[in-house]
């Protein structure tokens, strides 16, 4: 039992092309919300730029002393579309192969992927937040502006918000379609194995 | 199957989008209670409760305002020209905005003093100070008119003004801006440490009628002086002063003027200051500066150039000036009902230092100082402080209070009003504003009586709240009332310019008061026109005066001819009626400045320079009665070389009859 039924192989090739999206879409999003921005300030990430109100939140975010963000920033905005078109070669191969311990390595390699990507992002926001001007105006002691990886976190007067955007949710949908499949054929295999063995 | 395989997809699809949509905050609640309307809510014929008197910053006027409606009953015309009062464009109004540097038409006023006597609101006078030009009005409460301006000497921008005394024995201006003074004025702009100093002036306002003279001056160290509070009750004869910039930076002070931790408060005990002038230790100073004053019989402004000033210099009179430490660039410096506490609010601080007069007075007494700056001393910041509010927001800017002993904080950064028990410094409410408070208002929240009741927030952003009119939107101001144990919002209400500070004060205290109408046999107008049988038309060389008078509906004269090409023509019109609310306007086609609004019994003057010969409709602007679209008249311009005779009349006649 190492082989992947003919019409998943077809499926998970036809899964694969959805990444190509990626590329013409925003990854992840930063939003912040403040009594002052009731309809909020929006940074979006795209595999090779950064979008929506940074000039607004450098403009707020130099009082305490953080840096400008900027597309300089982010080396890895050379890269990502690279990595981007391997995963889509590497899921055509998982399709063409018809292995299933091919599409584990997939799965298990779009796992670490994603985990090395958020702990990018991570260090590239401790960094920012905490890389702050020594003669800002405002210096709130033993306070840092570390922007949460995920979720909701309160910065000064500002709620921050860090979620994926449409790139980041066909990753997140198409890895865990991926991943279903697996665990399918693992249970048709457990099925089948208990059926002949009774 | 293929069934489960499409559940799934949908099932972790739908599971996806429930999670972005649990992550994102709620929106603004606008929190208004339900009885909210009817506590705001004043019936159609009936009064408010208290006038409000709000600045208008960049517009350079002050507003008045009901409370709780929110209505705008009247713009006050103070440092800028407002042509529809033809305040700074009549003859009579024109030497208001004189100054040492000439006419100055507009200016920045950011706060507003309303006069006491004992510590408590007297009705009598509004003070305002010019942030700009530096300079300060006062304003008659029986008139809601402008009626002194007196210019500051030694002062780059008079913001720490016009913070009033006890008994209104003085107001006060301290310098924004310091500059180099005295003489050696023509300094490179980086010898700011070397070069520049301040000033606070003490300006006594004469207790009968409130005529402001500069009493002296106090010189200090080069720092931006920013807010200022009298001490009341038993710290009456002291005066506190916030101020920042104690890094004496020229440049770039957002960044150059935020790094100490802490700046100070400058307490003055100013008794003492009058000892040192009594004692003659004061120096005189050779300045330049207007006084402008407005007399209500002649109807007419004079305008003085006085050329000197008295400077008292602390570091020689001991005794006078001493410095608190106070965190990181403090805005607010505001004293309680009961004159003990201080309160600096450090406009980048993470706390609410509150310093206590008890404790400032045994600091001095066991010179127990800190430091020196520039030869002052710097008390202990331990020694004089009563407690800090911990955790209160952010950006804390100013501070009043009610008669219950709390105070009541702005938070710019966190938009919200902070509300606090000033004995144990307990935060006990809290308010979001819509959005971003500068000052707030109780009223009588700086005096020794509050009267509680209400705080209002005027607000730097307003966004969202209101139907937008392009990029430039109304600023606003929101009612709170605070007689519950929670604040509650009530209205909101836009507002004329940018509002900075505001006060308020019990109707009854001014309303009766409000002048009607000025009496004529009162009105010592040299070209005042008395009676129609007055009216007429004199000619001195080029300058023609028109006596006019004005009385439902017509003026006499109405038809003049015989003006020629290159004649100033005065048209001094003087109002006959001496009823209420019966005002007459005037308006003469191509006149380069604007119109004039006279009360009754009262006498302005328009000057006018026709620049083409025919014959020039004019008439009165304001809606004066039934026939008022018939007041109107004709002016004939001929050339110069003409020979057409200076005539004048009304109903076809030279005016020979009183009605």
């Amino acid at each position: 039992m190492n082989k992947i039924l003919p019409k998943f192989r077809w499926l998970i090739g036809i899964l694969s092309l959805p990444l190509l999206i990626v590329l013409f879409v925003p990854i992840w999003r930063i939003d912040l919300f403040a009594p002052q921005y009731p309809e909020g300030l929006t940074m979006k990430i795209w595999h090779n730029d950064l979008k929506g109100d940074i000039d607004i939140i450098n403009g707020l975010n130099h009082y305490i002393g953080m840096r400008h963000i900027s597309v300089e920033m982010f080396p890895e905005f050379e890269i990502i579309k690279y990595v981007i078109i391997i995963f889509v070669i590497l899921g055509l191969i998982v399709a063409i192969s018809g292995r299933l311990i091919v599409l584990f390595w997939y799965i298990v390699l779009t796992f670490f992927g994603g985990l090395f990507t958020l702990y990018d992002f991570y260090r590239w926001g401790y960094e920012y937040g905490h890389n702050l001007d020594p003669t800002a105006a405002i210096k709130v002691p033993g306070l840092s502006y570390q922007p949460p990886v995920i979720g909701h976190k309160r910065l000064l007067n500002f709620d921050a918000y860090s979620l994926p955007d449409i790139g980041a949710w066909i990753v997140i949908i198409v890895a865990s379609l991926f991943i279903l499949i697996y665990i399918y054929h693992l249970w048709l295999h457990h099925k089948s194995s208990k059926f002949s063995a009774s | 199957m293929k069934s489960i395989i499409f559940k799934s997809i949908f099932g972790v699809g739908i599971l996806f989008m429930l999670i972005a949509t649990a992550c994102k905050p709620k929106g603004m609640q606008t929190a208004v209670q339900g009885d909210a309307a009817v506590k705001a809510y004043v019936p159609p014929g009936q009064y408010d409760e208290f006038y409000n008197i709000v600045s208008g910053g960049f517009s350079g006027q002050m507003s008045v305002y009901g409370i709780p409606s929110g209505r705008l009953f009247r713009v006050i015309p103070v440092f800028s020209v407002d042509p529809e009062k033809s305040w700074g464009f009549s003859e009579e109004t024109k030497p208001m905005l004189n100054t040492s540097h000439g006419f100055v038409p507009w200016d920045d006023l950011h706060h507003i003093a309303l006069s006491t006597t004992d510590g408590i609101h007297d009705g009598r006078w509004a003070f305002g100070n010019a942030n700009n030009t530096p300079r300060i009005a006062r304003i008659d409460m029986t008139t809601f008119r402008t009626n002194e301006i007196l210019e500051i000497p030694n002062s780059g921008g008079n913001h720490s003004s016009p913070f009033i005394t006890e008994n209104t024995e003085y107001v006060v201006a301290g310098t924004r801006f310091s500059i180099p003074m005295d003489g050696k004025v023509d300094v490179p702009i980086n010898s700011y440490k070397e070069n520049f100093k301040g000033t606070v002036s003490f300006i006594s306002v004469d207790k009968n009628n409130g005529t402001m003279n500069i009493a002296f001056q106090i010189l200090l160290p080069g720092v931006n002086f920013d807010l200022a509070r009298a001490g009341k009750g038993k710290s009456h004869g002291w005066f506190f002063f916030s101020c920042y910039n104690s890094e004496q930076a020229n440049t770039l002070l957002e960044v150059n003027a935020s790094q100490k931790d802490k700046d100070f408060i400058m307490a003055i005990n100013w008794k003492k200051a009058e000892e040192y002038v009594t004692a003659g230790k004061a120096v005189k100073k050779t300045v330049r500066y207007a006084h402008n004053i407005y007399d209500e019989n002649s109807h007419s402004a004079t305008s003085e150039i006085k050329n000197e000033v008295l400077v008292l210099d602390p570091k020689e009179l001991p005794g006078m000036v001493y410095f608190m430490p106070c965190p990181k660039s403090p805005h607010g410096c505001d004293t309680d009902p009961t004159g003990e506490y201080i309160v600096g609010s450090g406009k980048l601080a993470a706390v609410i230092p509150v310093f206590s007069f008890t404790k400032i007075l045994a600091a001095i007494d066991q010179k127990n100082f800190d430091s020196e700056y520039d030869g002052i001393p710097v008390l202990k910041y331990d020694a004089v402080l009563h407690g800090e509010v911990l955790k209160p927001g952010l950006g804390p800017l100013h501070t009043e209070f009610d008669d219950n002993g709390f105070a009541y904080t702005s938070f710019f950064v966190s938009s919200e009003i902070v509300k606090w028990k000033i004995s144990d410094l307990t935060v006990v409410d809290r308010v979001p504003t819509y959005y971003s408070i500068g000052h707030l208002c109780v009223p009588g929240g700086p005096t020794k009586k509050p009267w509680g009741k209400y705080v209002i927030a005027y607000n730097k952003i307003t966004k969202d709240r209101y139907l937008p009119t392009g990029p430039e939107l109304t600023q606003s101001a929101q009612l709170y009332s605070i007689d519950g144990d929670k604040m509650k919002l009530l209205l909101d209400f836009p507002t004329i310019g940018e509002p900075h500070y505001a006060e308020a004060i019990p109707a009854e205290l001014i309303k009766p008061k409000s002048v009607k109408i000025f009496k004529l046999e009162e009105n010592k107008h040299p070209y005042a026109t008395l009676g129609e049988k007055q009216a007429k038309v004199e000619r001195k060389g080029n300058d023609v005066h028109v006596y006019m008078s004005s009385i439902r509906s017509h003026f006499v004269p109405d038809n003049i001819e015989g003006i020629k090409m290159g004649d100033h023509v005065y048209f001094h019109v003087t109002n006959l009626e001496q009823d209420w609310d019966v005002p007459h306007g005037f308006a003469v086609k191509g006149a380069n400045n604007a119109e004039l609004l006279i009360m009754p019994g009262e006498t302005q003057t328009l000057l006018w320079e026709p620049n083409r010969t025919g014959v020039f409709p004019m008439y009165c602007t304001d809606f004066c009665s039934a026939l008022h679209q018939e007041m109107q008249g004709y002016i004939r311009v001929s050339p110069a070389s003409s020979n057409v005779p200076l005539t004048f009349s009304t109903g076809a006649k030279m005016p020979q009859t009183e009605q």
